[in-house]
C-alpha cells in the first residue's frame, strides 16, 4: 500500500473531486465535513441555489459515511439494527432508515442500498462503525467502512436527467425514485441511484475514485448546453429545509453522543415515526419504543412557515404571543422559490397535540442595533417544497 | 400449559420453584443432568466414595427460606459446627472459631483483638442485610419497596451502627482486606486465613479493592449460624422435597438449548433433542451470560444490552479435588479429633496474593491456597469402612491455563497434593483415586461461564443494582416473561438461596403469570 507520510501536513483530506472544485472556487470558502475539505459556497450562493431548483447542481458526496454490509445474515442484522420493516426492500432499491439505541433514541438516520442478495450499503450522517460492529455480535455478517473507497457525486435539479444523459450516461429513463442501476459513462462503470437530499429530481453517482475526475469532466463537458453549477453546503442547507429533511446532530442530538439526560430524541419526537415498525420483530430500541408509543408524545420536530421575512434562527417558540415558552428553532432558511420564511423547531406537545397558536420571539439587528420582535408560525405536516417533476418517470427532458 | 418453567435444578432454581409452587403456580424445573443440586449435587468416584459438591463446608441457609419452605420438616438440619484451622508448616496451627482464636503461640494482642474485630464486622454484615434480603433497588423510577430497602439500609448504617462505627464502615467498605487486616493484627497465619476467606471463589487477591465487601458477603452466611461440616446435599434434598410437595415437577436429563421468543416475549424453551416445552413464564437459574448470550442470543436483545452481557466479568479461579483415601491422614500437630474441622493452607496474606498473581498470567502457583475437609469424619457412609474422603478447594487455578488444562491437569493435581503433603506426610500413600474439577470442567459441567462459582465476579461494579448487569438487576430481563434466579443475580453465590427467593418474590410482585 502506498502511504503518504506527509498526510499530517494537510489538516483536511482532499476528495477525489477536489482539484476541480478548487479550480472553480472564487470564494475559497471551505468547510470541514467528516475530515474532508468541502465548499460552503463555490462561487455565488444564489446561482448555486437556483441550479438545484431550476437547473442542475453538482455536489461532492464523498465525505458521507458509507458502510458495506455483507454476509449470510446481512438482512437479519439490518432488521435488528434498523427500526424500519425491510421485508419489501429488493436488490437494486434504496430505502430511508433510522436506528436507535436501547432506550429508543435516534442514533442517526441514513439511506440503505441493497446492492445484491446479501450485500448492502448504509450511508449515514455520522461515523457509526463502533455501533455497527457492536450490533454485529451473533450474526454472520461483515461490516466495513467504504467511505474513502468510493467517489460519490450528487447531481440534482430539474435538468439533471438531461444533463447526465447528455454526459453519456444512458439508461436513466426507467430508473424510478429510490432505484439503483449499474451504468457506464464514457467507458467506465458508474452506479447511479435516484436519491438525494434536495427534494428535487436528482441522482447520486458512485464510482471508483480513479474515475472521479473523468466523471466530473463528462458532466461539465455539457455545460455549454445546460446550466450546471458545483454547489456547497450552504445551498444544501437551504434546499434540505425546503424539502423538510432533518439533520441528525443539528436538528436533534444523536443518541450515544448526548451527554445530558433527556437531551436525546426518539424517532416519534423527530417526525420519523413512519420508519418505525413495531410489529416486525425485535430490533434495538423496540421495547422502549413500544412503551413510548403507549404514551402521548412529549415533543415533535415541527416544520414552520414563519410570517414576515426576518430569519428566526436561535429563537424560542411560544404558545401564543407572550404565551408560555414551548420550544426552540433548530434551523431556518429563507426559501427563494417559495418566497417563504421557513423553520424547523423542537416543540413540546400538550396531550400529544401542538399548541393552537405558535409564535416565535426573535432578535434581529438593524444597523448594528438589536431589536426584539414576534412572528406568528404556521405548522406544516408536508414538505415545504415538493415539485411534481421530482418523481416523474421517465423524467421530463430539457 | 405450564405456568412457570425453571431452567436448572441448582439450589436457587429449587428455592424459586418451591416458593412459586407454594404460591399456587404450576412449576416445571428442567435439569440437564440426572440429579438435582447443580454445583452442590454430591459426586461419587470409584463407586464407593461419595463427595460433597463444590461447597463442602457451609453456613446454615437463610432463616426466612428455612421457615417459608419448611425445610426442617423435610429433613434439613444445620450441620455440626466446625472451626477453621489455619495450618502452619512448623505445626503451630491456629484454631479459629466464630469469635475466638487460639493455639500456635498467637500474640496476645491478636487473640485479644479478634473477638471485637469479628463482632464489628458481623455487625456491619447485619446492617447491610436488608440489601441482600430484597431485590436491589432501582435508582431511577424507584418503587416504594425500593425506597423501603434503601431507607432501612440508611437507617441501619447511620442509626444502628452509631457515628464511630459508621465512619469505620464507610472507610473500609470499598477498600481491600489486606490493609484492614494489617491494621488490626500482627500474626501472618491469622491474617492469611481471614484474607483467604474474603477472596475464596473470586478472581481477587487480598490486595484487590472490594475484598472487604466480598468478606461481608461471606459473613452474611455466618449471620445464619456457625460454619458447619455440611455440604449442599442435605439442603438440596430438603428443597427438592419441599418443591415437589408444593406441586413442582423436576424433569432430569432435559438440557435447554434455546429460549423461544416471539415479538420480545419468551414463551418456551427448546431442548437439546429438539423438544419444545411451552410455559407462561421462564426463569433461568443458569449463568446470565449463558442464558442471555446463548439461550436467548444477542440478535434477540438490544445492541448495548447484548454488549454489556459480554462484558460481565467472572473467570473462575477455584478448582475442586476429591480424593479417595484408604485411611485417615496424619497432620503434624493436629489430633485426630481436630481433622473434622476445615483446614486452610493460607499461611500469610502474601502467600495468598502470590498464589493469585500467578493466575492473573494464566499460570498455577506452586503454592496454592487450599481449603480442605474430610467429610467422611462426619458421615461414615461416605466411604467404605476404614476409608475416608478428602475434599479440597484449590485457589487460584486460571480458567485459561497457559498451555491448556488437558496437558497439565495431572501435574497440577500432583503439585496440589505435594503442597498438602508438607503438612500431612502420609497423605500420598493413602490415595486410592481422585477426581479433579478445574474451572474448565466446572464450566462444561455446570454451564457456569469460565467456571465461576458465582456466575460472575462479586465485585462492586457487579453487585446490587449492577448484578448481573444494569437492565436485568431486578431479576426480570429485557425479554418479557424471562427472569433470572441464579447466583449471577443479586446477592450472588454461596449456598444462600437468596437469588432464588428474591426472584420468586419479584415474579409475584409483577403479577405472577397474569
Amino acid at each position: 500500500m502506498n502511504i503518504d507520510h506527509t498526510h499530517f501536513r494537510q489538516a483536511l483530506q482532499r476528495t477525489p473531486f477536489h482539484d476541480r472544485y478548487a479550480a472553480m472556487s472564487t470564494t475559497e470558502h471551505w468547510a470541514t465535513w467528516n475530515t474532508y475539505k468541502v465548499p460552503y459556497v463555490v462561487d455565488k450562493l444564489s446561482t448555486e441555489y437556483f441550479s438545484v431548483r431550476s437547473g442542475c447542481s453538482v455536489m461532492d458526496l464523498t465525505p458521507m459515511e458509507k458502510y458495506r454490509i455483507e454476509g449470510k445474515d446481512a438482512f437479519a442484522y439490518l432488521d435488528r439494527l434498523l427500526t424500519r420493516d425491510l421485508s419489501k426492500l429488493r436488490p437494486g432499491r434504496v430505502t430511508y432508515v433510522a436506528w436507535c439505541n436501547d432506550d429508543g433514541k435516534v442514533i442517526d438516520d441514513g439511506t440503505l442500498f441493497q446492492l445484491d442478495e446479501n450485500t448492502y450499503r448504509l450511508c449515514s450522517q455520522h461515523h457509526q462503525l463502533d455501533w455497527l460492529l457492536m450490533s454485529a455480535a451473533g450474526f454472520d455478517v461483515q461490516v466495513a467502512v467504504e467511505t474513502h473507497d468510493i467517489a460519490a457525486l450528487a447531481v440534482q435539479g430539474p435538468t439533471s436527467y438531461s444533463v447526465l444523459t447528455a454526459a453519456g450516461i444512458h439508461g436513466l429513463d426507467d430508473l424510478k425514485p429510490f432505484g439503483i442501476k449499474d451504468l457506464q459513462c464514457n467507458g467506465f462503470p458508474v452506479t447511479v441511484s435516484r436519491t438525494g437530499y434536495t427534494g428535487d429530481l436528482g441522482y447520486e453517482l458512485w464510482t471508483d475514485p480513479d474515475n472521479a475526475l473523468a466523471l466530473w469532466d463528462a458532466i461539465f463537458a455539457v455545460r455549454g448546453q445546460y446550466d450546471i453549477h458545483p454547489i456547497g453546503l450552504d445551498t444544501l442547507e437551504m434546499v434540505r429545509i425546503e424539502a423538510g429533511f432533518i439533520m441528525p446532530g443539528f436538528d436533534f442530538n444523536c443518541a450515544e453522543a448526548t451527554v445530558r439526560n433527556g437531551y436525546d430524541r426518539s424517532p416519534y419526537e423527530v417526525g420519523l415515526g413512519w420508519v418505525v415498525h413495531l410489529d416486525k420483530g425485535h430490533f434495538t430500541g423496540r421495547n422502549a419504543l413500544v412503551a413510548e408509543k403507549a404514551r402521548h408524545a412529549k415533543r415533535r420536530l415541527t416544520k414552520l412557515v414563519v410570517d414576515g421575512n426576518k430569519p428566526v434562527g436561535e429563537a424560542f417558540i411560544y404558545a401564543g404571543k407572550n404565551g408560555k415558552q414551548v420550544g426552540e428553532v433548530k434551523c431556518t432558511t429563507w426559501s427563494p422559490i417559495l418566497k417563504a420564511n421557513l423553520a424547523i423547531a423542537d416543540i413540546e406537545l400538550r396531550n400529544g397535540k401542538l399548541p393552537q397558536s405558535l409564535w416565535a420571539r426573535f432578535d434581529y439587528q438593524r444597523e448594528l442595533k438589536w431589536n426584539t420582535a414576534w412572528a406568528e408560525c404556521h405548522a406544516q405536516t408536508k414538505p415545504f417544497y415538493s415539485p411534481e417533476h421530482k418523481s416523474a418517470t421517465p423524467p421530463n427532458p430539457f | 400449559m405450564t405456568d412457570v418453567l425453571i431452567i436448572g435444578a441448582g439450589h436457587n432454581g429449587l428455592v424459586c420453584a418451591a416458593y412459586l409452587a407454594r404460591a399456587g403456580m404450576d412449576v416445571l424445573v428442567l435439569e440437564s443432568s440426572d440429579s438435582a443440586g447443580g454445583m452442590s449435587a454430591p459426586r461419587t468416584i470409584s463407586d464407593d466414595y461419595r463427595f460433597p459438591g463444590l461447597a463442602h463446608a457451609t453456613y446454615p441457609v437463610c432463616k426466612a427460606i428455612r421457615k417459608d419452605l419448611r425445610l426442617d420438616r423435610y429433613g434439613y438440619v444445620a450441620g455440626t459446627p466446625i472451626d477453621t484451622i489455619a495450618l502452619d508448616a512448623s505445626g503451630q496451627h491456629l484454631v479459629i472459631g466464630g469469635n475466638t482464636v487460639s493455639g500456635g503461640e498467637l500474640p496476645e494482642s491478636d487473640a485479644g483483638a479478634f473477638p471485637s474485630f469479628k463482632s464489628q464486622y458481623l455487625e456491619f454484615a447485619r446492617k447491610i442485610q436488608p440489601l441482600f434480603l430484597n431485590k436491589p433497588p432501582r435508582l431511577k423510577n424507584m418503587g416504594s419497596a425500593d425506597l423501603k430497602t434503601l431507607t432501612r439500609l440508611g437507617w441501619n448504617i447511620r442509626m444502628g451502627l452509631g457515628k464511630e462505627a459508621m465512619y469505620e464502615f464507610l472507610r473500609v467498605a470499598a477498600i481491600n482486606i489486606y490493609d484492614v487486616l494489617d491494621e488490626e493484627f500482627q500474626d501472618d497465619r491469622l491474617k492469611g486465613a481471614i484474607a483467604a476467606d474474603a477472596v475464596m471463589g473470586s478472581a481477587m487477591g487480598p490486595r484487590t479493592p472490594g475484598t472487604v465487601l466480598t468478606w461481608l458477603q461471606r459473613l452474611q452466611g455466618e449471620l445464619n449460624g456457625p460454619l458447619s461440616s455440611q455440604g449442599g446435599a442435605q439442603l438440596v434434598h430438603a428443597l427438592t422435597q419441599s418443591a415437589e410437595d408444593a406441586g413442582a415437577t423436576i424433569r432430569f436429563d432435559a438440557r435447554v438449548e434455546k429460549i423461544l421468543i416471539d415479538r420480545g416475549k419468551a414463551f418456551g424453551v427448546e431442548l437439546a433433542d429438539g423438544e419444545m416445552v411451552k410455559a407462561k413464564l421462564i426463569i433461568s437459574n443458569v449463568d446470565p451470560r449463558t442464558t442471555l448470550s446463548k439461550m436467548v442470543g444477542a440478535p434477540r436483545l438490544d445492541t448495548m444490552f447484548a454488549n454489556r452481557v459480554t462484558q460481565i466479568r467472572g473467570s473462575g479461579v477455584v478448582g475442586k479435588l476429591n480424593i479417595a483415601l484408604n485411611g485417615l491422614p496424619v497432620f503434624d500437630g493436629l489430633s485426630e479429633s481436630q481433622l473434622g474441622n476445615r483446614l486452610l493452607v493460607a499461611p500469610s496474606m502474601r502467600y495468598v496474593e502470590h498464589a493469585f498473581n500467578h493466575s492473573k498470567y494464566g499460570k498455577c502457583s506452586e503454592h496454592p491456597v487450599l481449603e480442605v475437609t474430610l467429610p467422611s469424619l462426619h458421615d461414615r457412609s461416605l466411604a467404605p469402612e476404614g476409608h475416608h474422603v478428602m475434599s479440597l478447594n484449590i485457589a487460584y487455578l486460571p480458567h485459561a491455563l497457559e498451555g491448556g488444562w488437558e496437558e497439565q491437569k495431572a501435574t497440577v493435581a500432583y503439585k496440589v497434593i505435594s503442597q498438602l503433603g508438607e503438612y500431612s506426610p502420609n497423605l500420598k500413600s493413602l490415595i486410592v483415586d481422585h477426581e479433579f474439577l478445574t474451572p474448565l470442567d466446572i464450566e462444561s459441567e455446570f454451564g457456569a461461564v469460565q467456571g465461576h462459582w458465582h456466575h460472575g465476579e462479586l465485585s462492586i461494579h457487579q453487585s446490587f443494582m449492577m448484578r448481573p448487569l444494569y437492565g436485568a438487576a431486578q431479576y426480570d430481563t429485557p425479554v418479557d416473561r424471562l427472569f433470572l434466579c441464579g447466583a449471577g443475580s443479586h446477592p450472588g453465590g454461596g449456598l444462600n438461596g437468596l437469588p432464588g427467593r428474591n426472584a420468586a418474590k419479584r415474579v409475584l410482585e409483577l403479577g405472577g403469570v397474569k
